[in-house]
């Protein structure tokens, strides 16, 4: 791709931040809690899948332990305002290193390994954590943490007038983790990265430490995850295992990217644009029906998908845009010959 | 001083020795040529000076350093580059982006990195595939882009695994001007090669596999008057061949 056409693009994310930033102005939006509820979420699931991105999408080694990442940094925030009455901001940094550790040394050994092993251990690991902190007494057991009711704002992160303080949080959450995202993308580490996912042996014999490459990929993706974790944690102003550390969560790291079109920058975004709503109206409407409605919506989506496009939602994007062109194309070389 | 010394290496796959004690020596700005009948044990020999495999007996050097049992990246980053005979193109990737991967070994400042991958895209005329993905390249090009990937990282040797099979007479013209190309740059060439014709005329000295054996060493000059080398691989017919035309061109 050359630069012209990648600055372009810059230029379209950066109105769509400015176009994101403005919404709450509009006193509708503002107003409108559970859209304000829908965009944070949006947001949120976006962030998320980015960070799952890096490892799973440029890097293809398949996640499936992105929710015990994400809990851990949950726990830190949490742990930090309940346990310790503290700010939840040591407890962000905290809890993004012991995410990154964890990764690295769930990782270290699988990578070494081909095939789907680290996929299978990632999988494991999400049991065991769950199990671990359901019994884990200090974490706060299968009770969890409950958020007392401390002093609204930046320093506590906590809002109970409005959701614009979260919606503001999400925004640079997703500023954040896309702007990381977007930077490594051009850099020499994005395209070792990709490398490795296309062949490791031939990215090898051009000097590429695919064992580095992928470690560190996992360890900025896990550290970002628990980013998002903790703000999980902060708008829901309560953390326990099942609600930040199950398969479920897992699954929408690897849905929402997969859907969207993973290893692509819009990926994640057009993914959660699609389902953070779906599952949000189908719980406000089919809620009564008990839980996991949203999971069967999403699985049928991505049978859908799968079937159709299997880069996702993005691929889709790319396929209509050409087809325009083509025509475009085609009409231009029409009058052309109807020309004199 | 010699760049890359081979010393009495054995790769050996349960009972089947592929290498057996092969000995030999690339002297810098040289082409050497690697040359055998099938199953002679070539691609083993660049799998093993390449890292790919581990070696079960002997020592390898490279421009002063041991490099025996080294990861493949690091023999890369030591500047001892190759290309694979069974074509690896990182498919979802462009041809530019894929260039562009081996450019960055030689510094991670992307201006200078997308400098080095278009000029040798351009050597090894891809420039029009420049922005397809690698996987939709005819084989032609599959192979040039094998070619432009490992020059892109700047390597001091290169090592090139039939890079002219399967091509058709032109293209192995142009990818011998290629070869000239590179030379001229001051790279050292470790070549193996089925198309004599193409490696004869360029290789300044020539290296024969057997079984896994080395059964002579040379330069070109006496490899095709070598007994041993004729019985086992050129065939009368084609040593006489090549003779005449060494006869020919001395008169000319």
């Amino acid at each position: 791709m050359n630069h012209r056409a990648l600055k372009r693009k810059d230029l379209f994310w950066l109105a769509l931040v400015v176009l994101l930033a403005l919404m709450p102005a509009v006193s509708a939006v503002a107003t409108n809690t559970f859209l304000m509820h829908v965009l944070i979420l949006i947001l949120l699931f976006s962030a998320m899948a980015q960070t799952w991105n890096i490892i799973g999408g440029y890097g293809g080694q398949t996640s499936f332990g992105h929710s015990v990442f994400f809990g851990i940094g949950a726990y830190g925030a949490g742990m930090a305002v309940v346990t310790y009455g503290l700010s939840p901001w040591p407890g962000i940094g905290i809890g993004m290193v012991a995410a990154a550790a964890v990764a690295v040394l769930i990782s270290y050994p699988c990578f070494k390994l081909s095939g789907h092993y680290f996929a299978i251990a990632t999988f494991a690991i999400v049991e065991i954590f769950h199990r671990m902190f359901l019994v884990w007494y200090w974490v706060g057991g299968a009770l969890g943490l409950d958020y007392p009711v401390v002093e609204q704002g930046l320093k506590n992160f906590m809002w109970y007038d409005t959701k614009t303080g979260y919606y503001y949080g999400a925004l640079a959450l997703f500023v954040l983790v896309f702007g990381i995202v977007r930077f490594l993308e051009s850099h020499r580490f994005g395209y070792y990265l990709r490398a490795v996912r296309e062949g490791q042996e031939t990215a090898e014999s051009l000097g590429v430490n695919s064992q580095a490459i992928k470690l560190t990929a996992m360890a900025l993706s896990a550290a970002l995850a628990a980013m998002c974790g903790a703000f999980f944690g902060q708008y829901n102003l309560r953390v326990d295992p099942s609600m930040v550390m199950s398969l479920d969560m897992s699954m929408k790291f690897v849905l929402v990217t997969i859907l969207g079109g993973a290893g692509t920058l819009a990926g994640p975004l057009l993914g959660a644009a699609v389902l953070i709503p779906l599952q949000e109206y189908t719980r406000a409407l089919w809620g009564g029906l008990g839980g996991g409605v949203d999971l069967i919506v999403f699985g049928v989506l991505i049978i859908i998908i799968v079937i159709k496009q299997p880069a996702g939602i993005s691929g889709m994007v790319r396929d209509i845009a050409k087809h325009i062109e083509r025509r475009r194309a085609a009409a231009k070389g029409g009058t052309s010959i109807d020309a004199p | 001083m010699t760049l890359l010394e081979v010393r009495e290496v054995t790769k050996k796959f349960g009972a089947l020795v592929a290498n057996d004690k092969v000995s030999f020596t690339v002297d810098p700005g040289t082409i050497v040529g690697l040359i055998g009948p099938n199953g002679a044990g070539k691609t083993t020999l660049f799998n093993c000076i390449s890292g790919l495999y581990a070696i079960s007996a002997g020592r390898i050097f490279f421009d002063g350093t041991e490099i025996t049992g080294l990861p493949s990246f690091r023999i890369a980053r030591l500047g001892a580059v190759r290309t694979f005979q069974v074509v690896r193109p990182l498919k979802e990737m462009t041809v530019f982006d894929n260039v562009l991967v081996g450019a960055f070994l030689q510094g991670a400042g992307n201006a200078r990195a997308r400098a080095t991958a278009e000029e040798c895209i351009r050597i090894c005329n891809l420039t029009e595939y420049a922005d397809k993905p690698a996987g939709d390249l005819p084989i032609g090009g599959k192979k040039r882009l094998e070619l432009a990937r490992a020059l892109a990282t700047g390597p001091k040797l290169l090592m090139l695994d039939e890079v002219m099979a399967g091509l058709t007479s032109t293209e192995v013209k142009g990818a011998m001007e290629v070869i000239h190309d590179i030379r001229r740059k001051g790279i050292t060439l470790l070549i193996v090669e089925h198309i004599m014709e193409a490696i004869m005329p360029i290789a300044d000295k020539v290296v024969v596999l057997d079984g896994g054996i080395k059964i002579a060493e040379g330069p070109p000059d006496r490899i095709i008057d070598d007994e041993r080398v004729i019985s086992a691989y050129l065939g009368t017919k084609f040593s006489r061949r090549l003779q005449a035309r060494r006869e020919e061109s001395k008169h000319a």
